[in-house]
């Protein structure tokens, strides 16, 4: 095939972000600098982001058999390389901005991996074909080891690092594994080409196909971290460095989903038989296993974790009705679970800004914080509101368009694991929440510091806040843009 | 352009009040005390000025005596759509006057982070304005779980420490998991609602007017029946649902339960009259025995267990359960005269109950106990206030002029005509009313005294709360007239709705 420029627009997301990780390499290479790094990651992501606009011009556009740049694709594209750009504000913030304070060791390739990872994500939702999944999925996958581990000096990261490593590779291998069965049956390795040859005949897959297809499942729920795939979740999270959970959390599940959403689309086979009933049963499971191991959480780094495959489970249910507003449901609900982690990681990293060697994350030293630190606190509550559900913020909107979808769909089954995951969930929502504004305790504590939110990553966490209060009284703007954003 | 007004006065309020804390802790109270002022006068002045023939009715779109409308959600042709009619007039007054009475019930007992206090209360009372106003669903539901954080932080952060252990932020919790839990499922209900009037007509809408046009198959439109009955359920509360209330009137701030009883509970009738029976007549006449048997069970066991309870205001919580029977009767008894009954039964509830929490709040600032075990022998340490309660006793026993006497004897009345044997069950209420009511006056005010020393009396600001409630319960009770005509149209049209289904039910049989 020939390249022309309408290619190079397409795909000039990407390529940003793959010059910038270069760039920023090389920069590394002349001069260690932290703020030098950090600036270098910020202006190329902003330019990615502002590379979607001529991108939006020439969607869709197949750029080699493997990608196929659409406004699907440019959504979450966007959606990534924002929440990359909040998680580094939030790393800058988090290494610490003088030297001698915050981070001990070398602080510039935590950008660099970061970098590597999100442009692992922009292919993997531009994915139309089985390597170009792979691909991503192995491009965001592998660096994300060397960011959960970057603070090797604790024990817990280091562990959660090796954890985490071991049991994405074999998530990997079961996914290589389905993918070659699949292979086999139907003879193509893109989406369309697998849907077109499942379906013919009107007849059922056969068990090799479905063999594969089930085993693709469990590896990409081994990243979604779906129950029962899920237990490397909580002791990653609180393992890994605050910011970079965020990112776990936010650009690395968006991706893996958005994937998981287009192969689901083009190929229908994935719905036949027993595997539509198996994701029923993952969704099920995620959401009463996340919320109810949630429940026994003291630490909120780990709560978090939970509630994020019990909130991945909710998701779950928009993609098995795939039909009519699930797409719109799946975006809408993706777009506020990103405000609303950001949110939370945010004040996590906030909190243990700059670098001290353990992350603040035992509830107990959130009590109070209301009192002491009243914006900090009030953002926290208003993302523990919006994971729940509540009207006024944006996870209201996500969970009205989830449940829609279902009702939709008539998934009443699902609909009830819904709202009893969510009615157990209010429980540890609101103990986090409520704990901001008790008495503080007079044993000694930690606090983000005095001047926070004159700096970038404090900014950012305003900006993010006020994004999910807008996003709950007034969404018609995003939702007219989850629209336009389908295949 | 008066309608949104009612809603942002108290949101714009609470703000103001959040930020003036840092100016003193007298000036949020005061832009509290302004601001509910000036919703309940907005009240009062819609009351007297605007036409309330004008009510929906079956047949036709319905009509309202003020509207306002404005695109919102068009993706889901979501609008904010407010309406007012009789029966909102009067709940938006009655939550602009008990507004006024629960920001001055906590002038003295609320001293630590008053901003931030007035700020939830002033919120609850902007999200029941909403809930009254609302005719879009979606904005409905909206308010509808809005009010809900306001609410618990105001039991978690200023309610007393529980009585036997409990505490107050369990209290809170179970509140909130109760309505969330139950609203959810009022939502699925709204959204299959929605989803069948677009699969019929195309139009993609949440709006009132274009809902009560769906047709629905009978075993849909019970279930979706079902979905809101659910979400009222608890909120009003019908006796399997209820064990949340007791806990968070134990728990909640004098301010909180007057809120909880005096309006919160009254969203929930409100919301059958408005929503559940207009959309689904056939499935609620279906129900109707069943409902009717509730507020029957309602009514004996919450009196029962209103007589069992040491806490005067566990005492007061279970009476709130058996007069909301009478309400749960009456809207689905079908008679025009029980509905009206209704309404009259909310105000008077709404302004007895109110009363009984602020006369409990004071007493508790007095003697640190709520315990009747340890009160006993205050009328004559004490000036005042063992009357007042006398009066309010009397008034939540039913006695003849008072407004809870109007309301019950209208509601009996009224379901006699048509169900005698509940009406006849439900009479045994009034007597269970008196006996506890009488031995809660009794265990508190009279026996031995536990010591010598006199409490000081209410002053000048307790007093006129307490009295102005006391003649505002008289004249309800002697002229109930101005109510009545004010509901009238209303409740005709929920009359025609479910009458029609009724009578329609009756000779299919």
């Amino acid at each position: 095939m020939e390249f022309t420029t309408q290619h190079l627009t397409a795909l000039l997301p990407l390529l940003i972000t793959g010059a910038t990780t270069i760039v920023v390499m090389l920069a590394i290479a002349w001069r260690r600098h932290h703020g030098q790094t950090f600036l270098l990651s910020v202006a190329g992501l902003n330019l990615g982001l502002l590379a979607i606009i001529p991108a939006l011009g020439v969607t869709p556009l197949e750029v080699t058999p493997l990608l196929r740049i659409d406004d699907f694709a440019c959504y979450y594209q966007a959606l990534i390389l924002a929440a990359t750009l909040a998680c580094i504000t939030l790393t800058h913030a988090y290494l610490g901005g003088a030297s001698g304070k915050g981070y001990p060791g070398n602080r510039e390739e935590l950008y660099l991996l970061m970098l590597l990872a999100c442009a692992g994500g922009q292919v993997l939702v531009s994915a139309q074909h089985l390597a170009g999944l792979f691909i991503g999925l192995e491009l965001l996958s592998v660096p994300t080891y060397g960011l959960i581990a970057y603070a090797f000096f604790n024990r817990r990261s280091l562990e959660a690092g090796i954890k985490y490593m071991v049991l994405s590779a074999a998530g990997s291998s079961f996914l290589l594994f389905g993918m070659a069965l699949l292979y086999a049956d139907a003879g193509s390795l893109s989406f369309a080409g697998i849907g077109t040859s499942l379906a013919v005949g009107g007849e059922a897959p056969s068990q090799l196909a479905q063999l594969g297809v089930g085993m693709m499942l469990i590896g990409l729920a081994f990243k979604l971290s779906l129950a029962p795939f899920h237990l490397w979740t909580p002791d990653v999270y609180e393992g890994a460095p605050a910011p970079v959970s965020a990112f776990l959390a936010t650009a690395s599940k968006v991706a893996v989903f958005a994937v998981l959403l287009r192969l689901y689309q083009l190929s229908p086979a994935f719905a036949e038989g027993w595997l539509g009933q198996l994701l029923g049963l993952l969704a099920i499971l995620s959401i009463l296993v996340g919320n109810l191991l949630a429940l026994l959480q003291n630490n909120l780094k780990r709560l978090l974790g939970y509630s994020s495959i019990a909130h991945f489970g909710y998701l779950l249910v928009a993609l098995i009705a795939s039909k009519g507003l699930a797409t719109e449901a799946i975006g809408v609900y993706l777009f506020s679970y990103v405000l609303t982690s950001l949110g939370a990681f945010g004040v996590i990293t906030l909190m243990s800004t700059p670098y001290q060697g353990r992350d603040t994350d035992a509830l107990f030293e959130y009590r109070g914080l209301f009192w002491r630190r009243p914006y900090l606190a009030a953002v926290l509550a208003v993302m523990m509101l919006s994971l729940a559900g509540i009207p006024l913020t944006g996870g209201f909107i996500g969970k009205f368009f989830v449940i829609a979808a279902g009702v939709e769909a008539q998934l009443w089954w699902l609909l009830g694991a819904l709202i009893l995951g969510s009615a157990i969930a209010v429980y540890y929502y609101l103990r986090v929440m409520v704990s901001l504004f008790l008495v503080e305790p007079s044993l000694q504590r930690r606090d983000a510091p005095q001047h926070w939110a004159q700096q970038t990553g404090g900014l950012m966490l305003l900006a993010v806040a006020g994004l999910t209060l807008l996003l709950g009284v007034y969404p018609q703007p995003l939702l007219a843009l989850v629209q336009q954003a389908g295949f | 352009m008066i309608l949104p007004w009612l809603i942002l006065i108290p949101f714009i309020g609470g703000l103001l009040c959040w930020q003036a804390e840092r100016f003193g802790a007298v000036l949020p109270r005061w832009i509290a005390l302004i601001s509910m002022t000036l919703l309940f006068a907005l009240g009062l002045d819609l009351w007297a000025s605007a036409n309330f023939s004008l009510a929906p009715a079956p047949g036709g779109a319905p009509a309202w005596a003020l509207e306002f409308q404005t695109p919102w959600i068009e993706r889901f042709g979501i609008s904010i759509h407010l309406a007012l009619d009789g029966l909102s007039v009067l709940m938006v007054t009655l939550t602009g006057l008990l507004g006024v009475l629960s920001v001055i019930c906590s002038w003295k007992e609320i001293s630590k982070r008053v901003g931030f206090f007035h700020l939830n209360l002033l919120w609850i009372l902007g999200g029941v304005v909403g809930v009254f106003l609302a005719i879009d669903l979606f904005l409905f539901f909206f308010f509808w779980e809005m009010m809900l954080v306001p609410m618990y932080f105001l039991i978690a952060l200023w309610g007393h420490s529980g009585s036997s252990g409990k505490s107050r932020i369990t209290a809170a919790t179970k509140f909130f998991i109760y309505t969330q839990a139950s609203g959810l499922i009022m939502l699925v209900a709204i959204l299959a609602l929605v989803l069948i009037h677009y699969g019929q007509s195309g139009v993609l809408t949440f709006a009132y007017a274009d809902l009560l046009q769906t047709d629905l198959p009978a075993g849909t439109e019970y279930l979706l029946m079902l979905g809101f009955f659910a979400a009222f359920a608890v909120k009003f509360p019908v006796v399997p649902v209820h064990s949340w209330l007791p806990d968070a009137h134990a728990q909640a701030p004098t301010a909180g339960s007057v809120d909880l009883a005096g309006i919160l509970l009254k969203t929930a009738a409100y919301g059958l009259l408005r929503f559940a029976l207009p959309l689904f007549p056939n499935a609620s006449a279906e129900f109707a025995p069943i409902a009717m048997g509730l507020g029957v069970f309602a009514i004996v066991y919450g009196a029962l267990l209103a007589f069992a309870q040491t806490d005067i205001k566990r005492l007061v919580a279970y009476s709130s359960v058996s007069h909301m029977g009478f309400v749960l009767i009456a809207i689905y008894s079908g008679s025009q005269m029980a509905l009206q009954g209704a309404v009259v039964q909310m105000i008077a509830h709404g302004l007895s109950a109110a009363a009984l929490f602020i006369l409990c709040g004071q007493m508790y600032e007095r003697m640190h106990t709520r315990d009747f075990r340890a009160l006993g022998g205050l009328w004559a340490r004490m000036p005042w206030l063992p009357a007042i309660s006398l009066f309010f006793a009397a008034a939540a026993l039913g006695l003849p002029g008072t407004g809870n006497f109007v309301g019950e004897i209208l509601i009996l009345l009224g379901t006699f005509q048509i169900k005698p044997w509940i009406a006849v069950l439900a009479a045994t209420g009034l007597v269970f009313g008196s006996v506890y009511s009488l031995c809660m006056i009794h265990r508190a005010y009279f026996g031995p005294a536990k010591a010598e020393t006199a409490v000081p009396g209410l002053n000048a600001r307790e007093l006129v709360m307490v009295l102005g409630l006391a003649v505002l319960l008289i004249l309800l009770g002697v002229y109930p007239q101005p109510v009545l005509d004010t509901s009238a149209a209303s409740m005709q049209g929920v009359q025609q709705w479910l009458g029609g289904a009724l009578s329609q039910l009756e000779s299919a049989r």
